[in-house]
This record gives C-alpha cells, structure tokens and sequence, in this order.
C-alpha cells in the first residue's frame, strides 16, 4: 500500500530527489521501508516467482498475523510501555478455543466471544497493574506471561486438546474467491489491512495523539488535563485484543499445538522497533509498525529461500536487528 | 545503598524501612509460611536436604542477578545472560576437555569470552545508542545462532578436580553459595565504596546529569555490561561443574527473565539510580525458597509458574506502593550514589 512511494526519487526535480534520498537514509521509518523492498528484491532476483500474485498472497496470509500483533504492541510501545505477555495470550486463546469448541461448529462464535473477554480482561489486568499499582509493564507483562504460560498447561494437563472448527479456521486459512490452487485474496490480508487502517485512524483521532504524547511525556500529559492511567489501560487493551485477533489467525493458519505463540511477543517487539519506533515512547507511526512486521517475515522468507541452515538463523536475524536499530539511532542523535 | 543505613533527609523524620529491609521481611514472611504450611503436610522445610537443595538454587540464579543488578542500576538490562551462561558452560568445558591440568585455562577462557560478550553488549549500548532491550536482545540471538550450529549436545569434560565447585559443602552450604556471597560482597562495596560503583547510580538516576556533572557515562555502562556477562560466566563454569560437560540447553531455562525478576523482587529500581545487591540476593533467595517449598508440597509445575507470576507481581505492587509514599520520594538525591555523584 505505501510501496509506490518510493519511486518517488526517479522522475522528480533534483531537490525532491535529495530529500528523498535523505528520507531513505535517515534511519526511521522510510529507511525500514527501503530494507523491505531491498528484501523483497533479493529475494525476487532468487526466485523470480515469488512476483507471482498467488506467491505474494501466500506471504501476506503468513505475514498478517505478525502485522496484526505489531499493531497491538505498537499502542503499548508508544506509551512507553512493553506488553511481553502477548505471545502466551496467542498460546492460550488457541489452546482454549480448541478445547472449548472441539470441533463442533455450533460453538464457533460462543467461543469467539468467550476468547474476546479473556483478552480484553487480561488486557484491563495488564493495564491496572501497571497504571494503578505502579508496577513496571515489563514485570506485569512478564508476571502474565508466566501465569498464561502456567494456566493453561494446568488446565489441560500440559498438551492442548481438542480441535478448532471449520469456520473458525476460515479467517487464517482461506481467502477469496474460494478456488483452491487460484489466486485469491487471503481473508487474513483483509483482516489486518482493516486493523491497520484502523488504527492509522485511531491514531490521529486524540486518543491517539494523547498516546503518543504520554510516552513522550507523561507528567506534561497529566498536566495538560488526560487521564495517563486510562490512556495507558487502553493500549493494553488494545494490545491484548489484536493479540486474540491475531490468535484466530494463527490457529486458523497453523492449527493447535503445544508450542504456539511461543516467543511471539519479542518479534513483535522486534517488528515495531524494527520500524523505527523508539522504545520508550513518544515516536513512531502505526504503517512504520507494520512495515516492520512485513520486514521481520520477508527476511524469514529470505532465509527459507536461501535455505539458510535454521542454527543459522537467529544470529543473522540478531546482527541485522542491532544493524537496523544501531543505524536508526546513529542519525537520531541530537 | 539504602543497606540499613538512615538517610540524611530521613534522619529528621522517623525511621522508615528501606526497600532491603522489606525484601528480608518479605523472606521471612515466606519462609515462616512454607514452613507452616510444609509442617502441616507433615514436613519440614528446614531439613537437611531441603536447606542445601534451596542453596544451591541461589547460587546459579544469584550470580547471574548480581551482575543483572549491575546494569539494571545504570538504566540498563541485559537479556543475554542466559545465553552467555550456555556458551561459558560449553566453552569452559571443551577447553578443560577432562584435563585436570587446563582447568585454569578453562576458566579464563570462559571468563574471558564472557567479558567479550559483555564489551561488546556495552559498546553497542552506550557507543550505537542502541536500546539495551535490542542490543542484548540482538546479541541473544546472535550466540544462540553460534550455539546452535557449533554445538549439537552437550559437548566437553570437567575434570573431577573442578566439579567440586559444583558439588562440595560445607555443612549444609554449597561452596558455590559461598563463592556467590563473596561476589555478592565483592559487588557490594564495589556500589557503596568505588568511585565506579557511586557512578553506575548516577548513570541510572539521569543520564545526562551524570555527563554534565563530568561522569564518563559510556565507560560506566561499559563496565556493568562487562561485570554482568562476567558473573553469568561464572554462572555458567557452575553449570559446566554440575552437569560434567557443557549445555547449550541451558539457555531455555529462562534466566534472563528470572535474573530480571529476582532484582526488581530485590527493590531495585527497573528504571534504573536505586537498588542495592544486598536486595537482590534477597530477591533470588525468595524465589529459591518458593521454588524449594513447591517442590516440597510437590506442587503441580504448571501450577508453580502462575504462582511464581502473582508473587513477583504482587511483591512489585508492594514496592511501588511504597515509593509512592512522599516521605520515600526523590531519595535517589539524599543516598547512596547520589551526593557522591
């Protein structure tokens, strides 16, 4: 969607072309944006049918879940905060809407429901104890992710049980139109090209600008007459919602198992700071969010092409992580 | 720095308890529940074995949160511990490979690539400006990829001769406690009696008043990274002496996230300029007791995680309650670090 912007520099007047220039390279979100088309190019030159339509459909169904939870962390992030307990949240919701509806479509939307007000009440929790009691995010979110974690291995007894439904699989496997082997638009797709168009929206309205300023500066925010503890509360919850939106599509993508959603939360902290989102708050866009996301799975895209050996991996994924952000932080420098 | 000792403003008012003193209260609490609750189940918790299993379980956690202290007193954090722990246990191990004569070598390699580590976590933090939480981050993900590919079990020999640092005791104290406690004490007048130490609390306080009051802030972070990836180094030649040979598998046993629990349980301050390793070996001692007493009652593990998550975000309720208290505010400028500052 923010892709044609970059052709900007070529037929524009020589001033334009500079500050485009200057944009690509300046280390926040338009650089990331650079590294995504630089990926998603090598990754062509490799293998030249990954252009193909139904190619890059297949990404994006794998990439939006990743998208989706980006967003989420992003609203917290921006405040100031960390939500860590998103990847368990992912896990649990899964697990619970397996073993809640076990197959059987009638429950499908009871349990969706039921999965809505578990991630809205862990979010309201995380969101409390951090603004009320005063306890850093990173130990409220840690502590949550440690109960989640527990919890649900308690309560099915350590291996998930049951099954998701048909239709409750539609959203992360299927698309439009249904031919199988055709080209078609990944429902997932829709699903977080309207969180993020949504969020872009919310963004701008002055929920998201008071956000925004509170992970600037909190003081002055409270000063300036908001309510810091109910902005901050509501970016958990925000958070913990996409989490359980992001949750329906991975197990409609990926079924159940034990191990899902497991280290979630840190590439989806990666993928927002990837995107030139300082943490700490106060800076950053939702699209520079996602735009990271998109970056963290084309370079996982990237690997599989390159068959990299999997022991590889996360030190090639952890140089260019500390790369992107080192590079961000050079020109930001004040 | 807040060890007992009453603060020059406080002097005034009556004497408030410190955050040390609360995490050692809060450690008495828990022991005297466990052991009634151990008791009634037709126990004891102060055994023998139970005494010496609940203190070799500090040793390890503890020297990875004493150096995790560090770097959390500059503002900093290191997520990489767990990692560094793995990599020093294998490269301890395959350099005595069964030696009796290498061990030393062992160790100072071990060390040595720790402190490596260290530097350049530190480099990357206070040199790029990059957020700690992605340096370590980053440089987590990075050793684990070395691990992985170069390493496919566990790999290298501990002569007998240094396996007693795993397994001797004194009494009922492991020697390894022991050696944790002497690091402890070494950090401790490091933070209450050096010119560095009385830094790092002006780094984490506020960054830049500490370079415009002549600090030389990036050496000190530098420092705590260094010392911090030392003591997980140590850390890991303890688990090289345990288990016989070196374990890349033991970066999954979560002791970033537990070291970084265990400080903040200790009172100090995530934000950085206050805390003290005094509460930090409480900390550890806490979560050793509780996992101690678990075991003992023979709690489900499942269970003991969710525990494990309410107790730690309850006890940091507790504390931040109190640094609510307007008596307790703005110490960081009366104590410790910052009138040497």
């Amino acid at each position: 969607m923010t892709t044609d912007l970059t052709a900007g520099p070529a037929g524009t007047a020589r001033g334009t072309a500079r500050r485009w220039r200057e944009r690509l390279l300046s280390g926040g979100s338009w650089t990331v944006l650079a590294l995504l088309v630089l990926i998603l190019a090598v990754i062509v030159v490799i293998n030249p049918s990954f252009a193909e339509p139904i190619s890059l459909m297949a990404f994006a169904k794998k990439a939006a879940p990743l998208v989706v939870l980006a967003v989420g962390q992003y609203f917290v992030i921006v405040s100031g905060e960390f939500d860590l307990s998103v990847g368990s949240l992912v896990g649990a919701q899964v697990v619970i809407a397996a073993r809640l509806m076990d197959g059987d479509e009638a429950l499908t939307w009871p349990v969706l429901g039921l999965m809505l007000v578990f991630g809205l009440l862990v979010g309201l929790v995380n969101g409390l104890v951090t603004t009320l009691l005063r306890v850093p995010s990173f130990i409220t979110t840690l502590g949550m992710m440690l109960v989640l974690f527990g919890a649900i291995r308690l309560w099915t007894g350590g291996a998930p049980t049951g099954a998701l439904s048909e239709s409750f699989r539609v959203l992360g496997r299927k698309g439009f139109p249904d031919v199988p082997g055709q080209f078609q638009v990944p429902y997932a797709l829709l699903v977080a090209l309207v969180v993020v168009g949504l969020a872009v929206l919310l963004m701008r309205r002055p929920f998201g600008r008071s956000l925004v300023a509170t992970g600037d500066n909190a003081v002055a925010v409270a000063y300036s007459g908001a309510s810091v503890w109910w902005l901050r509360t509501r970016a958990f919850l925000l958070s913990s919602f996409l989490a359980t939106v992001a949750a329906v599509l991975i197990g409609g993508f990926a079924g159940v198992t034990a191990q899902v959603g497991q280290g979630l939360e840190f590439m989806a902290i990666t993928a927002v700071v990837l995107g030139g989102v300082a943490l700490g708050g106060g800076r950053g866009t939702v699209v520079a969010a996602m735009v990271g996301a998109l970056t963290l799975e084309a370079l996982f895209t990237l690997f599989n092409q390159l068959a990299l050996p999997s022991t590889v991996r996360p030190a090639v994924q952890g140089v260019i992580l500390v790369a992107a952000v080192a590079y961000a932080a050079r020109r930001r420098r004040t | 720095m807040t060890t007992g000792k009453i603060s020059p403003a406080g002097a005034g008012r009556r004497h408030h308890l410190g955050s040390t003193e609360i995490v050692y209260l809060a450690l008495v609490g828990i022991l005297l529940v466990a052991g009634v609750l151990v008791a009634v189940r037709g126990g004891t918790l102060f055994a023998q074995q139970n005494v010496s299993y609940m203190l070799t379980q500090t040793s390890l956690l503890g020297f990875v949160a004493i150096g995790q202290t560090l770097v959390v007193l500059c503002r900093s954090l290191d997520l990489s511990v767990g990692y560094v722990v793995a990599l020093c246990s294998l490269i301890g191990a395959t350099t005595m490979a069964g030696d009796p004569s290498r061990v030393w070598l062992g160790v100072v390699a071990a060390l040595a690539v720790a402190a490596g580590v260290g530097l350049v976590n530190g480099l990357i933090i206070a040199a790029l400006r990059v957020n700690p939480f992605i340096a370590t981050l980053g440089m987590g993900l990075i050793v684990k990829g070395f691990l992985d590919t170069r390493f496919k079990g566990p790999e290298g020999e501990v002569p007998l001769a240094f396996q007693t640092f795993g397994y001797t005791r004194i009494g009922p104290v492991p020697v390894s406690t022991i050696v944790m406690l002497l690091v402890a004490a070494a950090v401790f007048v490091l933070l209450t009696r050096t010119r560095p130490g009385y830094h790092m609390f002006a780094v984490g306080g506020n960054l830049d008043v500490a370079r415009l009051s002549g600090v030389r802030t990036g050496r000190i972070i530098v420092l705590a990274h260094v010392l911090c990836s030392l003591c997980a180094g140590v850390a890991g030649l303890l688990i090289a002496a345990r288990f016989g040979t070196g374990n890349a598998l033991v970066y999954s046993y979560g002791l970033d996230l537990d070291s970084i629990a265990a400080v903040v349980l200790g009172g100090t301050l995530l934000f950085g300029g206050r805390g003290s390793v005094v509460g930090t070996v409480g900390g550890v001692a806490i979560l050793a007791v509780l996992d101690t007493a678990f075991n003992v009652l023979d709690v489900n593990p499942f269970f003991k995680d969710v525990l494990r998550g309410v107790i730690i975000i309850a006890a940091v309720a507790l504390y931040a309650r109190r640094q609510l208290d307007p008596a307790s505010r703005r110490a960081r400028f009366t104590t410790g670090g910052g009138d040497a500052a």
